[in-house]
């Protein structure tokens, strides 16, 4: 089995006198899907933040590629190569997909000591990526606000990956999206993880996590619940680990099974 | 979904008419042509369209566009600065008091008024950027801070509010020529000869051209709004403005400094209100403590008129020059048929309502139904 590319041990977050982590371990090779499921309010948010550089653990220690690493900013993590899309994405609608694309690292031609855009370059690199996860954009130079729900998730997936993210966070990328839209960004989804990415998937929607996940941990009050493997675990049981046990077992008689 | 893809048959693709349509200067495109035919047919027998009557109605724009500028920069990058107008009477009486209380030369005055108020820009932008509060408060205390400063500087050294009689030291100046000065005066000459331009046929003036160049100012205007819309649209720098003003926080994300692009731009501002103030002075040899007011507002609605969201993130610099010129047209347009001045303001507060109206909607096409 590979080894893994990010592993984080007994990660324990305090903010003043809220435990928001309270020993969280998690690790991610390189190429699969990692699923971070937890209902509101579980520690989701907190504990990818930690991987991302935003906040520093009180507690625990962060390995990446077998080193033991410190992030004191998101920049770290970035210059290392763990990059998240947030939910709102870090899109600018009114800039077109390409000004989007290359935002931070454009492309330049030096013309007597200038650096000039070099829109020739951004533009068809944007298009082949795009057409790579499987979007046709009418042009390039279209506005971000122009696309979809999904399609965006799909530029800022493919920005993070064409710029050398190893590791992929997404935060409840399918949250907001409808069927189509949802099955386009999990099947961007597999597209880079076979390109030897490894993704971190946070959901709290287990069907999402399920058509895609290789490995699914479960948070629940800042604890995790366990680690199971794709196939040796049911819907219901992780629907059950989420929710903290037996809660959901009485819910569930009451809704009739529809939760 | 196949690797293969087909094209959404719902996106419809765009015609160059619409491509036109959806261009931020659109909308002063039009305007410009509007206004001058407009007053090619109320106007043209008073002479608004002689040499004479376009030199004076592009100096006007000329001094709208040199600011509009800077303040389309700053607004596309998501802030404003109200500071302007007072920012020009200041910078004016710098050079003043430099060169009529303290007897340096032109030169070195106006190098002063650049670097005071240059260090002002990014002060401004410094206290906007630290304070996080909007800029329209912050910079709308600089509007009355260096208002006062102004005149209780010009009080204070000169006891007079206007400080005149600089004309002879400005023309024997070598640096004070590049923005008082007229260019291409040979070229004028040549043709008053040749007699394709009119003479003066009477005083002192006599057989001299009735426009004896270029001036300064105008160059000055075409000078910024080319560089202005060089750096937005062609350089790595022009992105960065667009997504500082779009969203800070996913520019930041992206590793962009947005601070830095924030307080240059504030800078730049404050650069082209200098450059306008060394114009008017160098140019009439004077300089008043209350020059340059409400400026600032006739900076942001040309900005406006020229296609910019004053939410940030979106605009043209050609567009806020575009803006120049037709209130330019307008203003001196007004003067030469004869209606009443006060006209001008009923149709820039008019065209400003109908800017923002516009440019709503126009957003709104552009990112789509869902925001």
């Amino acid at each position: 089995m590979t080894q893994p590319i990010l592993r984080l041990e007994n990660i324990k977050k305090h903010f003043g006198s809220v435990i928001a982590l309270d020993g969280v371990s998690f690790d991610l090779r390189p190429g699969e899907c990692h699923c971070l499921l937890g209902d509101n309010g579980a520690g989701k948010s907190t504990f990818i933040k930690t991987m991302s550089g935003v906040h520093s653990p009180t507690e625990g220690k962060i390995y990446f590629e077998g080193e033991e690493v410190t992030f004191h900013s998101t920049h770290d993590a970035i210059e290392r190569g763990i990059a998240t899309v947030y939910q709102d994405l870090g899109m600018i609608p009114l800039m077109s997909v390409s000004r989007n694309f290359f935002m931070g690292h454009e492309p330049t031609r030096r013309r007597m000591g200038v650096h000039l855009f070099n829109y020739k370059l951004a533009n068809e690199v944007t298009m082949d990526e795009m057409r790579r996860m499987g979007i046709n954009l009418r042009s390039p130079e279209q506005a971000v606000g122009t696309l979809s729900g999904g399609e965006r998730q799909t530029v800022a997936i493919a920005r993070a990956v064409h710029f050398g993210a190893k590791v992929l966070i997404l935060d409840e990328p399918t949250s907001a999206l409808g069927v189509r839209q949802t099955s386009n960004v999990l099947h961007t989804i597999d597209k880079v993880r076979k390109q030897g990415v490894g993704v971190v998937f946070i959901s709290h929607n287990i069907r999402h996590a399920l058509a895609v996940g290789d490995r699914f941990t479960v948070l629940n009050r800042g604890r995790t619940l366990g680690t199971a493997e794709r196939g040796k675990i049911e819907e219901s049981e992780l629907q059950d680990m989420m929710a903290g046990g037996q809660k959901l077992a009485v819910l569930d008689s009451s809704l009739g099974g529809t939760v | 979904m196949s690797d293969e893809t087909v094209s959404d048959e719902r996106v419809k693709s765009l015609s160059i008419a619409q491509r036109f349509l959806m261009r931020p200067e659109m909308g002063s495109f039009c305007g410009v042509i509007l206004v001058i035919i407009f007053f090619l047919l109320i106007a043209s027998d008073n002479g608004m369209f002689n040499l004479d009557g376009v030199r004076n109605w592009s100096v006007v724009s000329a001094q709208f566009a040199i600011i509009a500028v800077g303040a389309c920069l700053l607004m596309i990058a998501g802030e404003f600065d109200l500071s302007v107008g007072s920012m020009i009477g200041f910078s004016g009486m710098v050079l003043a008091i430099t060169n009529v209380h303290f007897g340096y030369p032109m030169w070195v005055g106006i190098i002063a008024a650049f670097v005071f108020s240059v260090a002002l820009g990014a002060f401004n932008g410094f206290l906007v950027i630290k304070t996080k509060l909007p800029s329209f408060i912050v910079t709308l205390a600089f509007l009355y801070i260096l208002r006062g400063l102004t005149i209780f500087m010009s009080v204070t050294t000169t006891s007079k509010t206007i400080l005149s009689g600089m004309k002879p030291a400005a023309e024997a100046d070598w640096l004070a020529p590049i923005f008082g000065g007229e260019a291409f005066k040979f070229a004028f000459t040549w043709m008053a000869e040749k007699g394709w331009i009119d003479t003066f046929s009477r005083g002192s003036m006599e057989g001299q051209p009735v426009v004896s160049g270029v001036p300064a100012l105008i160059l000055w205007a075409i000078g910024l709004v080319i560089f202005g819309q060089f750096v937005l649209t062609r350089t790595r720098f022009g992105n960065w403005i667009y997504a500082s003003g779009g969203d800070a926080h996913a520019a930041e994300y992206a590793g962009i400094p947005v601070k830095r692009v924030k307080v240059l731009m504030f800078m730049f501002t404050a650069f082209c209100a200098c450059i306008f103030a060394m114009c008017q002075v160098t140019e009439f040899g004077s300089a008043g403590a209350d020059r340059g007011l409400l400026k600032e507002f006739e900076a942001i609605i040309c900005v406006v008129i020229g296609g910019a969201l004053l939410t940030g993130g979106y605009g043209s610099v050609i567009g806020a020059g575009l803006g120049a010129i037709m209130f330019g047209v307008v203003q001196q347009g007004l003067f030469f048929s004869g209606a009443e001045s006060s006209l001008f303001r009923v149709f820039l507060g008019s065209l400003l309502l109908i800017a923002v109206i516009t440019n709503t909607y126009i957003r709104r096409r552009i990112i789509g139904a869902g925001d």
